[in-house]
């Protein structure tokens, strides 16, 4: 067996990340994905701290992770409030369809 | 027990809001009592600033996470008062689009308490959290006109977008932290070598998120959607408030725990500060929409900032400073004057509407044209002054490539500022817009005007404020 070390967390942590990221930039169907997205990436974020404080020794890590997931409840609550304005008046969530405003 | 007397600007903000917020509750109709209180709120909490904090040195805070100096100080009363005009001069507008609620002064009271946390922040978890308060209100306050289809569309991609750079500037973050062990900034400093590869992906992390929030291109895409579709107000204070805080917390990243690896952000910095000067100019040109194109000349603004911080060296960073707060009082005439094109209850904002002003309102467009011309960097107007004082920063660090660069954008943003100065004063006239503005509206277009055109006079005055900053 091998030892999982803070490598392998990294890694799994840089994978969410970038599903994330990805996920917001290939997706043409429905911001709710999006939503989602932003998530992944956040939580990603949260297994690096805390694989990384494990491995430091030091608890900073995981209080800061505390405080990004409560950012991220509150985001999503804001989040998710927009998107409803957003479809009372278009009628719509299909992140093709969002282009009122360019040029 | 630490001296929470030095702490007491945000307490006194927290509480008045929670206050507020109450008040809103449970008396009918206040929302002119909110508004007013919330003005006076922000008034007495920069005396407490100037009284409690603006003498001090430097002194740390709550285990070394909050640093209370002169830089933060200052700002934080720029932040106040600029929050304090922006808000006052926007009711007439919040009026006529039946969206002067409760809710708007309290947002922008909640948005103005992250902003004085980002500014006091040294170290990451401060930092994360004022910059989540902050952007939180503002998501909502892009949205405010929730009956509109642009205003909540605009809510909607500054929402994404924002949050995307939070993303990764907290991954950032991570990095920074995993690497060097703390989350302090000081300690960050004392810890870093620039051996470690792993750190450079973290400052780059961080850039680009701060990248995002100041709009440097090639981070700028939300910047013309959002001020196109939010209302005018919001608009205003987007372009004055949250610029202030960003480009504090972009000097306290970059010189406190960064300052070390100079070398290895200073290309990407003058990166950002070339391609933001010359996309500003460039796009600026093909625009209708005046909202649209203050985005676009703001994007030219925040590079000529961000030379100013690519030097290095301390009168660099005054010179940002020095240029950032030209370019708010010249935002708040630019915003003055845009607010003041009403016509029986409706707002104007193509720049069409401008044509032939000068027939009809001779007063607001000379005052149109002297903001214009210091926009555009023409002598002996403060515009002038502030990109001189960039130069000349830019040029004592040899970095001629970017002055040069600096040189030919203003060349080019010249000329859509004089497109706009022609329309008004050439093109055929039109409808005469309503005349009975408010006291507010007619005294922050006068006295920034007057600032602008009488600033050579007084050139000293800025800097020996300014110069108190010494970072490195």
């Amino acid at each position: 067996m091998t030892e999982i070390g803070l490598g392998h967390y990294l890694t799994l942590g840089a994978v969410i990340f970038s599903i994330g990221i990805i996920g917001i930039f290939l997706n043409r169907k429905n911001i709710i994905v999006i939503l989602m997205s932003i998530e992944l990436i956040l939580l990603a974020v949260n297994i690096n701290l805390v694989a990384f404080s494990i491995f430091l020794g030091d608890l900073a890590g995981q209080v800061f992770t505390l405080f990004i997931l409560t950012v991220a409840a509150a985001e999503a609550a804001i989040g998710l409030a927009i998107i409803v304005v957003y479809y009372r008046n278009s009628g719509t969530i299909r992140v093709e369809e969002i282009d009122q405003l360019k040029g | 027990m630490e001296n929470l007397n030095l702490i007491l600007p945000e307490v006194f903000i927290s509480l008045s809001i929670m206050f507020l917020l109450i008040l809103g509750v449970f008396i009918k109709n206040s929302s002119k009592l909110i508004f007013n209180a919330s003005l006076l709120i922000l008034l007495i909490t920069s005396v407490i600033t100037l009284n409690e904090t603006f003498t001090i040195n430097r002194i740390t805070l709550f285990k070394n996470s909050l640093v209370i100096d002169y830089m933060a100080s200052l700002m934080k009363i720029i932040t106040l008062l600029a929050a304090f005009l922006a808000l006052v001069i926007s009711s007439n507008y919040l009026k006529t689009f039946k969206i002067f609620k409760i809710e708007y002064p309290i947002l922008i009271l909640s948005s103005v308490l992250g902003m004085m946390v980002m500014i006091s922040s040294n170290d990451l978890m401060v930092f994360y959290m004022g910059l989540e308060l902050q952007s939180l209100a503002l998501y909502v306050l892009t949205t405010f006109n929730r009956d509109q289809l642009k205003s909540s569309e605009a809510g909607l991609k500054y929402f994404v977008l924002s949050a995307l750079s939070s993303g990764l500037l907290l991954y950032g973050c991570s990095l920074i932290y995993g690497f060097s062990g703390s989350t302090n900034f000081d300690i960050i400093s004392s810890q870093l070598n620039s051996n470690e590869y792993v750190l450079t992906f973290g400052i780059v992390f961080i850039l680009v998120g701060l990248a995002f929030k100041i709009s440097a291109v090639p981070f700028h895409m939300w910047a013309p959607d959002v001020y196109e579709g939010s209302p005018t107000s919001v608009t205003l204070f987007f372009t004055m408030v949250p610029k202030i805080a960003a480009l504090t917390v972009f000097i306290r990243f970059l010189y406190v725990p960064f300052l070390n690896l100079i070398d290895q952000w200073q290309m990407i910095i003058i990166f950002l500060s070339i391609a933001s000067m010359l996309f500003g100019a460039i796009a600026a040109i093909g625009q209708t929409n005046i909202k649209r194109l203050i985005a676009y000349s703001s994007i030219g603004h925040i590079g000529y900032t961000l030379a100013g911080l690519a030097t290095g060296s301390n009168e660099g960073i005054q010179s940002s400073i020095i240029y950032i707060l030209i370019y708010i009082i010249m935002n708040l005439a630019l915003f003055s004057c845009l607010l003041m094109l009403r016509r029986n209850n409706q707002y104007y904002e193509e720049i069409d509407d401008l044509s032939g002003l000068s027939k009809n309102h001779p007063l607001l467009s000379l005052s149109l044209l002297v903001i214009l011309f210091s926009l555009a960097g023409i002598p002996p107007l403060a515009g002038f002054f502030a990109k001189f004082y960039i130069f000349k920063g830019v040029i004592e660090q040899s970095m001629y490539f970017l002055a040069i660069t600096g040189l030919l954008s203003t060349v080019i943003a010249a000329f859509y500022y004089l497109r706009i100065i022609k329309i008004i004063y050439f093109d055929k006239e039109k409808e005469k817009y309503d005349d009975d503005h408010s006291l507010w509206l007619k005294f922050s277009l006068t006295f920034s005007t007057i600032l602008i055109l009488l600033y050579f006079i007084f050139p000293g005055q800025l800097i020996n404020v300014v110069s108190r900053i010494n970072i490195i």
